[in-house]
């Protein structure tokens, strides 16, 4: 079932079309990356869905409600965590938190349970009275989350959750995530850390001046760039002894070398390990290991969003001419 | 119920963090109380009190009200703290007279100096109260409304502060406070009339010492009419402008 459902977005600055009719829908209990340099048009695009920003035109429906005309309605079942911390310099961490969690109408005792229990999982309950101003960043970016998710929202909207913070608190953030997901949290998250939504992510959208360019699952935006098969060989001989051999045995492939121990085989055609191996016994090499090698998403990220910038450049200079 | 704990909240959050912090109880309390002390000390008779009562009271409204709120606004939006009231789930309006209502309080309590200060040195038996609650009210209101419009006019904290001053200093001179209007300068006055405190502390003379020179009822409608147009102004701005 889809919860999030987005038709023909755009929104326009003045001349500017910072999102181009972009279409997307989200599953109840995914995680759901959206990729793209700075600029692109992700906090835009979080905007429009969270009610920080009208849409020029296009339709936004979450949990089945009109997300244009009623966001009001949506507001009470999202959390949204920004990209810069939001909260309040002068209160303290629970002041901050039980303040979020009477906007939605949370009663007090709850809200204050609620917001013990966050502190603790976040490890801030030592912070006491000390002012949000005095936090560290990784501390400001757990709160702004903790902030985020006291009222046990459907859908949380997380933009850029991990920039700047360092490698502890980043840890820590992506497994509260991972946890908020187990419990049903359905997660809209953008970042520019591919890693992250690789590590993350069920699905993912490739997002370049404003277009949504790409959606699928990580294994799918993987096939679809892979043009070869690649098999990383590592063995205990000097590759350069029975290279030459090895490309007249197997003529339709190529090889490449990528130490003095390790060598790849690269094909456009599937590559059946077993007459690699029985070549290999018959020489006596030693081989230590065999891997299959995929592209990783950053791989996918730079071919895709490179074919889109060369269109753009392209179609650009068609208009010109 | 759920709107109205956010309303509360909100009130709350802003008294604790902004109007009951002591600079702006020094500002906001302290320059009327002096400046009323000054004023009273000053009049040589009880009449003259009575008299210079609605202007002091008229300026401690003014003072309280638009110290804070244009800059706190102003601040919160430039601290991003603002988008998170913007995202909660309560309509704009509500938020609005949330953030506003502490300033209202914070206002009508500014007036209660000089009418306390008052009471030790002239007989206030003739004061039509009803008539001064409702004077009073109608000043904080509109001039919170004013600060309001204000904060969402700018978009530094400074630039609020100056703002804020540029409006507020001629109104000590321009609306009738303590210098007669008909006794302006005849190509002043026209400025005198636009200007919602004229109306406020004409309401407030009429109430007082009966020496307003417009009808009450005419005040009346014409403070509602800055009321609701200033609210309106302000909220459709936040509406084109922060929810872009």
């Amino acid at each position: 079932m889809n919860i999030i459902e987005v038709e023909n977005l755009s929104k326009k600055f003045d001349n500017f079309l910072a999102v181009k009719d972009i279409n997307f829908s989200i599953k109840k209990g995914e995680i759901f990356g959206f990729l793209g340099p700075n600029g692109a048009g992700k906090t835009t695009t979080i905007n429009m869905l969270t009610g920080l920003a009208k849409p020029s035109s296009g339709k936004i429906k979450i949990a089945g409600v009109d997300g244009i005309k009623n966001i009001k309605k949506v507001q009470q079942i999202i959390g949204i965590v920004p990209d810069e911390s939001n909260l309040y310099d002068d209160m303290s961490g629970i002041e901050n938190l039980t303040f979020c969690a009477s906007l939605y109408g949370i009663k007090k005792e709850i809200r204050e349970s609620r917001a013990k229990i966050l502190l603790e999982q976040f490890g801030l309950s030592d912070t006491g009275k000390k002012p949000f101003k005095a936090f560290s960043k990784g501390m400001k970016r757990k709160l702004t989350i903790a902030a985020g998710i006291i009222h046990e929202p459907e859908i949380l909207f997380l933009d850029e959750p991990t920039t700047g913070i360092d490698i502890e608190s980043a840890r820590q953030i992506r497994t509260l995530i991972n946890t908020l997901n187990k419990k049903g949290t359905t997660i809209f998250l953008t970042t520019h850390y591919i890693e992250e939504a690789e590590r993350l992510c069920n699905r993912i959208s490739f997002i370049v001046n404003g277009k949504v360019i790409k959606i699928g699952n990580t294994k799918d935006l993987i096939e679809d760039v892979q043009k070869d098969n690649i098999v990383e060989f590592f063995v205990e001989e000097d590759v350069n002894n029975f290279k030459e051999l090895l490309v007249k045995h197997f003529p339709q492939i190529k090889i490449e070398l990528v130490s003095n121990n390790k060598i790849k085989i690269i094909s456009k055609e599937k590559i059946n390990l077993m007459p690699f191996m029985k070549f290999f016994d018959e020489k006596n090499i030693l081989v230590r290991e065999a891997k299959i090698i995929y592209p990783s998403l950053e791989e996918v990220f730079v071919k895709i969003t490179g074919i889109e910038i060369n269109k753009l450049k392209k179609e650009k200079e068609m208009k010109k001419r | 119920m759920k709107s109205l704990m956010a309303f509360f909240n909100i009130l709350m959050k802003d008294m604790k963090n902004y109007y009951l912090k002591p600079p702006n109880i020094s500002w906001g309390l302290i320059f009327p109380f002096a400046w009323t002390l000054m004023f009273f000390l000053r009049s040589e008779k009880p009449l003259e009190i009575i008299e210079i009562l609605p202007g002091v009271m008229s300026l401690s409204v003014l003072f309280g009200t638009t110290s804070m709120l244009a800059v706190t606004i102003t601040f919160e939006r430039k601290s991003r703290s603002f988008e998170r009231l913007l995202l909660a789930p309560i309509s704009l309006n509500l938020l609005m007279l949330s953030k506003t209502f502490g300033a209202i309080m914070f206002g009508i309590i500014n007036a209660l100096f000089p009418a306390i200060f008052a009471s030790f040195f002239v007989d206030l038996s003739n004061v039509n109260w009803g008539g001064t609650v409702l004077s009073v009210l109608l000043i904080a209101v509109t001039s919170t409304f004013l600060g309001l419009f204000i904060s969402v006019s700018v978009s530094e904290v400074f630039e609020a502060q100056t703002f804020s001053n540029f409006i507020r200093f001629p109104m000590m001179f321009l609306c009738g406070l303590f210098f007669p209007i008909e006794k302006l300068p005849i190509f002043i006055r026209p400025i005198s009339f636009i200007l919602p405190l004229t109306y406020g502390a004409d309401m407030l003379k009429n109430s007082i010492n009966n020496s307003g020179f417009i009808s009450s009822w005419i005040s009346f409608f014409i403070l509602i009419a800055f009321i609701t147009g200033l609210f309106f102004v302000s909220t459709n701005r936040i509406k084109k402008k922060w929810i872009y």
